[in-house]
């Protein structure tokens, strides 16, 4: 009886051993899955133009991760012009196989905000970047331009404590441009909580370099004493900087801007003192958080203009204190690795 | 109204807001604001000047800044890809020539409409430049070069930009003034059919005016590069070609051509650096320095049509 009851036992076992086994070696359900639902689909990158480190940054992260889900990843190059910029979008709506993902960076709150709809409404998922719009995004993935105004503010603050003059000039972008209206929002509201902090003039770069330099040289003649210049953006902040240091002024002026946190562009601008802040926009971070999201809705099932989402990245102030090896990224060896 | 000729009016326009801007604004008459105001037209002033040669001559160089830009961003990239410096600007030159020869070539002999060949010309430079050869909008001049120490030059506290300007000034001005070829520029703008008649070499004329216009462009973009420490060819989409061409026209240099020379440029030069200069110090918006900009244009060109009216000997030979 009890071999019995121990072959019985064993056949149980046995059997039970038979049924688990297929369980055991079935795979993962999960890679046929995603590759079922990202395999050939489409993302085109729209940014305002190809030609500055943060649009050839997110290229080269989207390019290597699209590729590696077996999809097909383009970028269109407005060239900086809005109307260009429309035309791509235009395209790429009525493109045959249309696009399944759009990433776009806007010039401004509204100029792409009905064709965005459009191509929602043909079942495109839209991703904001950068620049934020008047236009439900399925996200906006980049900086909180009102924050990242204020790190600004706060570093011209730490720069103009007791003995300086406490006066602090803007080179502000555009007047229009989301980047340039929110950053001027954030910088203000710090200086409120600072009355002592005055600032002294607030011209317009209008991106432009030669204009920054030219501006910053009248606005220092007026004011030699400023203990910190805010420049809207790197891009033409070496004109800011290019005046600063022609009235012999570097290292009493701070310079403080933003920027994409390329090496040769922020961390080596810092080094060498051209730059005494840069509040970067976290290039990775951001890209990755592109790269996410892309992945989540292609999988979702959602249809686009479902829901929106604001996807801020944590952005800090970089000096050439705090800079760590890491805090800057290099274009060119981001390129290598895409195969670019 | 003969007396009150545009070039006049325009003058008197820059003396007023300078001797308004002097006694209302502070800090205005300060050798560094004046020298600030200089220096942020030296540039756009070398630019003008190329543009006014060939617009006495009854043409015009749309593509000026970008050959500017992008023949500095081409030499600058040659020297980071390790070009010795003599070769790279030699090339950079060669390039500068060949684009300018080819603009003069288009409308002497070709007989298309120089404002065409130049936007044609202008956006190919550009196109060809920024797809082919730059990846960056903006490109780095090396370190140690020596632009770098052209940049931080001041002589007696002036930037060279400003030494650089007024010396080329006084070679256009030699050069319209004094040279028989600077003398046919005038009449082969005021109708370049009597003057070919007359035996003037209209043809190889034009030829050397697109070369000296687009040989300006280098050097500005050379200066703007020293100082900057970069170039960066997004300059080819502001506004910059308006402003130059705005310079020579509201300065007083027809664009029916055969009128006007470097006086006419350094005044319009100087009404636009002390507006610049004086919206500034007063902070006006950005959207509003435009308005008035443009507003200030066309006021001087209405004026320059209803003062010197078209002379209709010479109106039906074509403008451009």
């Amino acid at each position: 009886m009890k071999v019995m009851k121990t072959l019985a036992l064993v056949a149980a076992a046995a059997l039970a051993l038979g049924s688990a086994a297929p369980v055991l070696a079935d795979s993962d359900p999960g890679p046929a899955d995603y590759a079922a639902k990202l395999q050939g689909k489409r993302v085109i990158l729209i940014p305002l133009s190809m030609g500055f480190d943060l649009a050839q940054g997110w290229s080269a992260i989207l390019k290597r991760e699209v590729a590696a889900f077996g999809g097909v990843f383009e970028t269109r190059d407005p060239n900086w012009s809005t109307e260009a910029g429309a035309q791509a979008i235009t395209d790429a709506i009525n493109a045959e196989p249309r696009p399944d993902v759009l990433v776009v960076m806007a010039p401004d709150l509204n100029s792409y905000s009905k064709l965005l709809k459009k191509a929602q409404e043909k079942g495109i998922y839209v991703l904001l970047i950068d620049n934020p719009a008047n236009f439900a995004a399925d996200a906006y993935l980049g900086s909180d331009w009102t924050n990242l105004g204020a790190l600004e503010a706060q570093a011209a603050v730490s720069f103009c404590g007791e003995g300086t003059s406490k006066k602090v000039g803007l080179v502000q972008g555009d007047e229009v441009n989301a980047t340039s209206l929110y950053q001027y929002e954030g910088i203000m509201k710090v200086f409120a909580e600072h009355p002592d902090i005055q600032v002294a003039a607030k011209p317009v770069s209008n991106w432009d370099p030669t204009t920054a330099r030219t501006v910053t040289a009248t606005m220092l003649q007026q004011n030699p004493d400023l203990c910190a210049i805010i420049d809207f953006w790197d891009g033409d902040a070496t004109g800011t900087a290019a005046a600063i240091r022609e009235a012999g002024l570097t290292g009493k002026v701070k310079l403080i801007t933003t920027g994409g946190g390329e090496k040769t562009a922020d961390c080596d601008t810092l080094q060498n003192g051209t730059y005494d802040a840069v509040v970067t926009t976290e290039l990775y971070i951001e890209s990755y958080n592109m790269v996410a999201m892309i992945k989540y809705l292609l999988q979702s099932g959602i249809a686009p203009g479902t829901a929106s989402a604001r996807i801020y990245t944590l952005e800090q102030v970089t000096t050439k204190e705090n800079m760590r090896p890491d805090s800057c990224w290099d274009l060119k060896a981001l390129q290598a690795l895409a195969g670019e | 109204m003969g007396a009150l000729n545009q070039e006049r009016i325009v003058l008197l326009i820059a003396v007023a807001i300078f001797v308004v801007a002097a006694l209302a604004l502070p800090d205005f008459l300060t050798p560094g604001n004046l020298i600030a105001i200089v220096r942020s037209i030296s540039v756009l002033g070398i630019l003008a000047l190329g543009m006014g040669v060939v617009v006495i001559g009854r043409g015009i160089d749309l593509s000026m800044v970008a050959v500017m830009a992008m023949s500095v961003a081409w030499y600058l990239h040659l020297l980071n890809d390790g070009m010795a410096d003599a070769a790279a600007l030699g090339l950079t030159l060669a390039g500068v020539v060949a684009v300018g020869l080819a603009n003069g070539f288009l409308v002497a002999y070709a007989e298309v409409p120089a404002i065409f060949v130049t936007l044609a010309s202008g956006s190919f430079v550009f196109g060809f430049v920024r797809s082919q050869v730059i990846s960056q909008d903006a490109v780095p001049v090396p370190l140690g070069h020596w632009m770098m120490d052209l940049g931080a030059l001041r002589p007696g506290g002036i930037p060279a930009d400003v030494y650089v300007f007024a010396l080329m000034a006084l070679a256009v001005w030699l050069f319209l003034r004094f040279t028989k070829w600077g003398r046919y520029v005038y009449f082969a703008g005021d109708n370049p059919v009597a003057a070919r008649n007359a035996g003037i070499p209209v043809r190889p004329m034009l030829l050397l005016r697109y070369v000296l216009s687009a040989l300006a462009a280098f050097a500005a973009g050379l200066l703007t590069a020293a100082s900057l420490q970069s170039i960066n060819s997004r300059v080819v989409n502001s506004t910059l070609l308006y402003d130059i061409v705005m310079v020579a026209v509201i300065g007083g240099i027809g664009l029916s051509g055969g009128k006007g020379g470097v006086r006419n440029v350094l005044i319009g030069a100087a009404l636009i650096g002390l507006m610049l200069n004086a919206m500034t110090i007063l902070q006006i918006p950005q959207l509003f320095q435009n308005l008035i900009k443009s507003g200030v244009l066309l006021a001087a060109i209405v004026v320059d049509g209803l003062l010197n009216p078209r002379d209709e000997q010479t109106a039906q030979q074509g403008d451009i």
